[in-house]
């Protein structure tokens, strides 16, 4: 762990990534207070405003401060790349680690089910089944993480595949320990190096996914502000108010290059031989 | 309805390919070749930026620059409305400056990605022995790093271009519907306004085709690049 550390620590892109990350996020969590408006007030007076001292990225179509709605859709944006990974996350280590232990028809199933979610552009299953749903910022959470557990499950599966021959699991199973408990208690925490990194990989993907999603006005719906709604009311206007477009977008690129950065950092720290197996293409959301 | 759609993507779709293709393989290898260099810097600075940005939000920072403050390129649609009274090559010049943003746009994060993947892959080749013992019997060095290094950096490559498929038929979603591009991508997110169900599940089964079909095609071209691979007739293993 000390040369996790100590590898870390001298990846200085990977510290400023690190770094934005806490900051986004303390922000987050603390909107109310940092934020200059009420992101829901309207003020018919200032529609439209340019920045100025008052509102310091303007106001949108309604007068709202577009900073406060900023403020308060980064805790929108990042809740659900939370929350939707670790769905992806638990789905994913279940199945990938039920496959790898226990090999033949299991593994045969997961894996083609792999295989058949794999096969749907991940944009158009995510469509297809928002289609058929109450959408809510809870719905973008769970089918996103639903349609995210692939790549999880195929890494705790390769991890398994080698741990289960060494000889502390072997161990393990002649003194008579059951499945449930050396796959948690033995095998998991030496497989979760990939997953770690996957995970914070996985975020900005997610958040990439719901501001598209939310562009398209299929994702998260007003008065909830998240960044891709505000660029989303910012196209209609986009000849008026180049401020509603601009700055939203800006702060999904802050988000998903820092989440890269300190992504790849923990990766190289962790094992620079992982970067054959997790993280390429891993940061597109679809 | 389909049918008029679906030509569009496709031909969209393989264009970008073969863009993201042809510019992300030198740039890949140039930066391979002269690892740590200005040239490499730059391009991994623009790979870390071109992964992180959304490419609604770059489509429209694209239609705000060339389309309304410069008024150089039209930002929607595939044609002009005056399209069929133009001659022959206004026509073709209409038709290639209503796809140059969709086009950019779509290939930005594939490209990033790419030639990312293909530093990566010939720094692998060109430190491996027979790397150096083609320099050793005296080939100049584009041979070498053409020829020899090339075509083993290649095979991973191809691996990674049948994965990234679905992605970029993903992305046309997103892409056509910001441009008006009357494609699959717009279609299906027309249907899911509409929630016209029968579309949407089409749709869905026809880019998952497209994808299945492209898979295909990777694993044939393998023997193309390494002889050493042979598709046989049978299922032998």
């Amino acid at each position: 762990m000390n040369a996790f550390w100590r590898a870390l620590s001298k990846n200085r892109l990977a510290l400023v990534g690190g770094a934005i990350v806490l900051v986004l996020a303390v922000m987050a969590v603390a909107a109310p207070l940092v934020a200059p408006h009420d992101p829901h007030k309207l003020d018919i007076k200032r529609i439209l405003e340019p920045p100025s001292a008052r509102h310091w990225l303007g106001t949108d179509q309604v007068g709202r401060d577009v900073l406060s709605r900023m403020l308060y859709g980064a805790r929108v944006s990042l809740a659900v790349g939370f929350v939707s990974v670790g769905i992806a996350a638990a789905i994913g280590i279940a199945l990938g680690a039920a496959a790898g232990y226990h090999g033949g028809t299991v593994d045969g199933a997961v894996m083609r089910l792999v295989d058949l979610m794999l096969v749907f552009p991940r944009f158009f299953l995510l469509l297809a089944v928002l289609a058929f749903l109450k959408p809510s910022i809870w719905t973008i959470m769970v089918v996103i993480g639903l349609t995210g557990w692939m790549g999880v499950a195929r890494l705790v599966r390769a991890e398994f595949l080698a741990l289960k021959e060494r000889e502390f699991v072997i161990w393990s199973q002649s003194v008579g320990a059951s499945a449930l408990r050396i796959i948690w208690r033995h095998i998991l925490p030496n497989a979760m190096a990939p997953v770690l990194v996957a995970m914070t990989l996985g975020i900005p993907a997610a958040i990439l996914t719901e501001s598209g999603l939310s562009f398209l006005g299929l994702g998260v719906r007003p008065p909830y502000a998240t960044w891709g709604n505000i660029l989303n009311d910012g196209k209609e206007v986009i000849e008026l108010a180049w401020w509603l477009s601009v700055y939203p977008g800006l702060a999904i690129l802050v988000t998903v290059l820092s989440y890269n950065l300190l992504g790849e950092g923990i990766r190289d720290a962790l094992d620079p031989r992982l970067r054959q197996s997790v993280g390429r293409f891993g940061a597109r959301g679809r | 309805m389909i049918r008029e759609r679906l030509p569009i993507t496709l031909a969209l779709n393989v264009v970008e390919m073969l863009i993201i293709v042809a510019m992300a393989v030198p740039v890949g290898v140039t930066s391979a070749t002269r690892q740590y260099s200005t040239f490499d810097k730059a391009t991994t600075v623009f790979v870390f930026v071109g992964f992180a940005t959304p490419d609604f939000w770059l489509a429209v920072m694209l239609q705000i620059l060339f389309g309304v403050h410069l008024g150089w390129l039209p930002i929607s649609g595939l044609r002009l409305p005056v399209w069929e009274y133009l001659p022959f090559w206004q026509q073709q010049w209409d038709f290639a400056s209503h796809l140059l943003l969709p086009i950019t746009v779509a290939t930005f994060g594939g490209l990033a990605g790419f030639s990312r993947y293909m530093r990566q892959s010939m720094l692998e080749v060109i430190r491996q022995d027979y790397v150096q013992s083609a320099r050793a019997k005296g080939l100049p060095e584009s041979v070498v790093i053409g020829k020899h290094a090339l075509r083993n950096a290649m095979l991973p490559i191809v691996t990674v271009l049948g994965l990234s498929v679905p992605g970029l038929i993903g992305g046309s979603v997103i892409v056509e519907t910001i441009f008006a591009i009357p494609g699959m991508g717009q279609l299906m997110v027309q249907a899911v306004y509409e929630r016209d169900y029968p579309v949407i599940m089409a749709n869905l089964v026809i880019v998952a085709s497209l994808t299945l079909v492209a898979n295909l095609f990777a694993d044939l071209s393998y023997s193309l690049i390494d002889p050493r691979i042979r598709v046989s007739r049978r299922g032998r293993r």
